[in-house]
């Protein structure tokens, strides 16, 4: 059964999509400057609620998988660079290699095989508890690991050709000094600013993730709004991630002063 | 062995770069000897094998690839060859210091300046942090900075290229070395402060007594500062000589070349004369005398035999066919 003329008018007008695009456009514009993206088109809720329903488990699940992937790749970097082709140096090129090549959905679907199916550790689905959030989030962290393990070797090793490092030898200063006072705090500016940006990525939602765990995070949320032309949530949602973005850049610029002497503003 | 008074004896030193394409021949067996409360400057161009010198005495030079062939280093009566790394790294930074070229590079960016000097004060002298501090300000003091708590917690792209240097000095000799190696420590400064600079080292060489290797590429800024001068041409020590001996009496032709190539009031409106070529490769290094093919006195026999290093009385020596 079709809609009748006179239905699809009523519904136009209360859209507002029988307004000229502009007008629509400038009218969506002066909502969001007062914080009012509008109502989803299928339940018909506010987009900022469902928004902020569903931030706070893609939220964890990105901080869990950045501080995981730091855990792993900063260590196993360091020693890779210290150690150059040595064993430890052998075990970081063979994770970064797997890390990056293994896309992190099979890694999932494997994990979940093994600890959720075989071995029953972690639940299989759903959310709610941190237990949940520990297979995603080492899923998603493997990954960026991989990634911010070859930056922290490849810095970590620039910045041991660098000259203060023979200064520093030259002052007769321990290999451990050498290396862990000096060398690395230089080492970890270029891999802070990365690790930002991919925990930036992450909190737009992690689509491929949150379909393989049925997690209820954002990704979905903005998936299922593309499939469903629900066009206020997924224009409300590109400005969500965007503003995230930049505020976790904004962020990690001014840990970078703090960090780094040389751009300190006084 | 010769007398034990002095503090560095270098006796033919020999060392190599073992390589894919090759071996380096670094040092062909040079010969020095540093007293204490002495400045020898080290003089030659780039490549000519100052900078392995020096590593070599502070035990830096990585080997492999780089290899001893011969010759013994000795500290003190101490030979340093064959030292196990840790009693290097002891002697390193309190027995011997180093101050180097460019101080905004040598320098770590991100640790203050009162960091990179008490920590060696905490490493070597046992120092509490507090009295470490305090040694700090009284060695800025001595390279003339003052007792300045805001040099000491500044951080390096804060200060001047003078103070950065002066940072570097009072490093080098805040744990009261015997021996100060100082690699062009002019070189990257205004003219106007090299000078202020080499009085600084003069000064402080009286003052501790220290004896100093000063490594340059410039016999104008050596003649300010050297007591001894021994001149290096592609892994070999050319002359030796007393600072006013070498400018008086040159010999060798090589030495007389690069007092040639200084610019000079005198020589204005005169071509300054460059030595033709350049310094051979360490691994290519011309048969009998290595300058033969840049010498303007040439003979067969030079390309033939490598010339003896002969002493010419006075402690001036030289290694050259052509000198009588």
């Amino acid at each position: 059964m079709d809609a009748s003329e006179s239905d699809i008018e009523a519904i136009r007008a209360k859209l507002g999509t029988d307004k000229p695009i502009l007008n629509q456009y400038i009218q969506w514009l002066w909502d969001v400057f007062r914080f009012d993206f509008g109502h989803s088109l299928t339940s018909g809720r506010p987009v900022s609620e469902l928004i902020l329903e569903r931030f706070p488990l893609t939220l964890t699940l990105a901080v869990l998988g950045i501080v995981l992937s730091i855990i792993i790749a900063i260590p196993l970097g360091v020693i890779s660079a210290v150690r150059r082709w040595s064993f430890w140096d052998y075990i970081g090129m063979l994770f970064s290699q797997a890390g990056m090549a293994i896309p992190s959905f099979w890694l999932g679907i494997l994990l979940l095989m093994l600890l959720s199916i075989k071995y029953r550790v972690f639940p299989l689905f759903g959310s709610g508890s941190i237990n949940h959030l520990i297979l995603p989030s080492i899923s998603l962290g493997i990954a960026r690991a991989a990634v911010l393990l070859r930056l922290t070797r490849a810095s970590m090793v620039e910045e041991l050709s660098k000259e203060y490092v023979i200064t520093a030898r030259a002052k007769g200063l321990t290999e451990r000094m050498v290396n862990y006072k000096h060398a690395l705090k230089n080492a970890l500016l270029p891999v802070i600013t990365i690790a930002g940006i991919q925990l930036g990525y992450m909190l737009g939602g992690a689509i491929i993730i949150e379909q393989v765990f049925s997690l209820p995070g954002l990704g979905r949320l903005f998936l299922f709004a593309v499939y469903q032309r629900d066009f206020p949530l997924i224009q409300g949602g590109v400005v969500f991630v965007a503003f995230v973005f930049s505020f976790i850049n904004f962020t990690v610029d001014i840990l970078y002063s703090v960090l780094n002497p040389r751009i300190r503003i006084t | 062995m010769k007398s034990n008074k002095n503090l560095l004896d270098i006796n033919n030193l020999d060392i190599s770069f073992i390589q894919a394409r090759g071996a380096a021949h670094a040092l062909r067996g040079i010969d020095l000897t540093i007293a204490s409360g002495e400045i020898l400057a080290l003089v030659g161009e780039s490549g000519s094998g100052k900078t392995v010198t020096s590593m070599s005495i502070m035990g830096l030079i990585p080997i492999p690839p780089a290899r001893i062939n011969k010759g013994s280093l000795l500290f003190k009566g101490n030979d340093l060859i064959g030292q196990p790394h840790a009693e290097m790294r002891k002697l390193r930074g309190k027995e011997i210091a180093m101050v180097f070229q460019e101080p905004a590079k040598y320098l770590n960016p991100s640790l203050k300046i009162g960091e990179q000097i008490t920590e060696m004060l905490v490493l070597h002298l046992n120092m509490s942090k507090k009295q470490a501090v305090e040694k700090a300000l009284e060695y800025l003091d001595v390279v003339g900075l003052g007792k300045s708590r805001r040099v000491l917690n500044s951080y390096p792209h804060e200060l001047s290229g003078g103070m950065k240097q002066r940072v570097m000095i009072a490093m080098a000799i805040c744990c009261n070395p015997s021996l100060l190696i100082a690699d062009e420590p002019t070189t990257a400064l205004d003219v106007t402060l090299q000078l202020q600079i080499l009085k600084l080292i003069r000064n402080l060489k009286k003052q501790f007594s220290m004896g100093v290797l000063f490594i340059s590429h410039n016999l104008g800024i050596v003649r300010e500062i050297a007591d001894r001068i021994s001149v290096i041409y592609a892994g070999k020590i050319v002359e030796s000589a007393s600072n006013q001996s070498l400018f008086e009496d040159t010999l060798h032709p090589y030495t007389r070349a690069l007092l040639q190539s200084i610019p000079d009031a005198e020589k204005r409106g005169h071509r300054l004369r460059a030595i033709p070529g350049s310094v051979p490769d360490a691994e290519n290094i011309p048969s009998g005398c290595s300058f033969h093919p840049r010498c303007p006195l040439a003979q067969d026999m030079c390309s033939q035999e490598i010339p003896l290093t002969k002493d010419y009385g006075n402690g001036h020596s030289a290694a050259c066919h052509m000198v009588h």
